[in-house]
């Protein structure tokens, strides 16, 4: 827990203006989700404004999770989520796996692969 | 799983790489982070969300106006283990009155490891309540301190009340090898506890 601030609303005031009020990202992306961004979609997004811009910095040429870009960024992870969203819509960056696999035959076959990487350490 | 508003098409993915992510929790002090940070190739990373004091889930702190808000940190490593596949392994922040973070973060894991502290056993009760009550596949880990009380493994087993089926392995959080075990057995319950669920035809875990 932390309370650096004793009026939240210093905490608050400019995430909320980040994400021009909006809190509901447009689509739900995992914490481990990873997202790309090309040296293209980098440059495209200096005209998305400083914040996006910080964000498809931190994802070229290396896969970043909205973790890590909320990490790398210090933004509050709800706000990070809201941007990474409305970035992957505006094809600013590239989303590679929203939600982990489902399937029993496909979550398999991930713990597999997982589970041999753990091996190679 | 709540991927409701999650649409493939629409949502632009790209199938390219991978992730995957285990969950370390344990009471405060109990070695997470030093576990996290023994396998992680970056120095673990610290992730915040504003919650209200109510202890509901944030995200949105417009429609608390006025409410009192924390802050809730929790740390994470990461393994690139192949050019299309990266494990993340995220620490629970300590107490378990963060739920709505704690939600948040066992979404799609494997399976988590519940680190035990011999001088503080009962922190884990916690915890372990917890992924029982959520279905997450989960081995316990005793990291055994120095000047600690020296139980045998089974004493903790029965003390914590932890099922046969349950692993329960020693580690030392600060030896990778050691980390890569706790790791290992994660992974390997959590593909047995798949595959027998899989056999009787009940839903697959995901947390
Ligand atoms: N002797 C010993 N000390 C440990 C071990 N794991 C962690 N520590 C120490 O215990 C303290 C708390 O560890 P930390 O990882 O910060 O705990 P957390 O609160 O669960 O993240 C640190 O000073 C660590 O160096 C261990 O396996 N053996
Ligand atoms: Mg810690």
């Amino acid at each position: 827990m932390d309370q650096r601030r004793a009026d939240p609303r210093g905490e608050l005031v400019r995430p909320y203006a980040v994400t021009r009020g909006r809190t509901e990202p447009r689509q739900d992306i995992a914490l481990e989700a990873v997202l790309t961004a090309s040296p293209t979609q980098v440059a495209e997004s200096r005209f998305a404004g400083h914040d996006k811009h910080r964000i498809a910095t931190v994802c070229e040429g290396r896969a970043q999770s909205l973790a890590e870009i909320a990490a790398y960024t210090r933004m509050p992870l709800g706000v990070a989520r809201v941007l990474v969203a409305d970035m992957v819509a505006e094809s600013l960056l590239t989303l590679h796996t929203a939600a982990p696999a489902e399937g029993f035959e496909e979550r398999m076959e991930l713990l597999g692969r997982v589970l041999s990487g753990l091996r190679r350490l | 799983m709540d991927f409701a508003g999650y649409d493939p098409a629409g949502g632009r993915q790209s199938p390219g790489i991978v992730s995957a992510k285990i969950v370390v929790a344990g009471g405060f002090g109990v070695g997470k982070t030093t576990l996290v940070g023994s396998i992680s190739e970056i120095t673990p990373l610290t992730t915040e969300a504003v919650m209200t004091a109510a202890g509901v889930g944030i995200d949105d702190p417009s429609k608390v106006p006025g409410k009192e808000t924390t802050t809730v940190a929790m740390d994470f490593g990461r393994i690139t283990m192949a050019q299309d596949l990266i494990l993340y392994l995220f620490g629970t922040p300590g107490q378990t009155r963060f739920w709505f973070m704690w939600d948040e973060i066992i979404r799609g894991a494997v399976g988590a490891a519940v680190l035990v502290d011999t001088r503080r056993i009962t922190d884990a009760f916690a915890p372990l309540d917890y992924f029982e009550n959520r279905n997450l596949p989960y081995v316990v880990a005793l990291n055994r301190f120095d000047g600690a009380p020296q139980y045998e493994l089974e004493e903790v087993r029965e003390a914590l009340a932890i099922s046969p089926q349950v692993p329960l392995v020693m580690t030392d959080a600060r030896h990778r090898e050691s980390v890569k075990q706790v790791l290992v057995t994660v992974v390997e319950h959590a593909m047995l506890r798949l595959q027998a669920e899989h056999g009787r035809g009940s839903p697959t875990p995901v947390g």
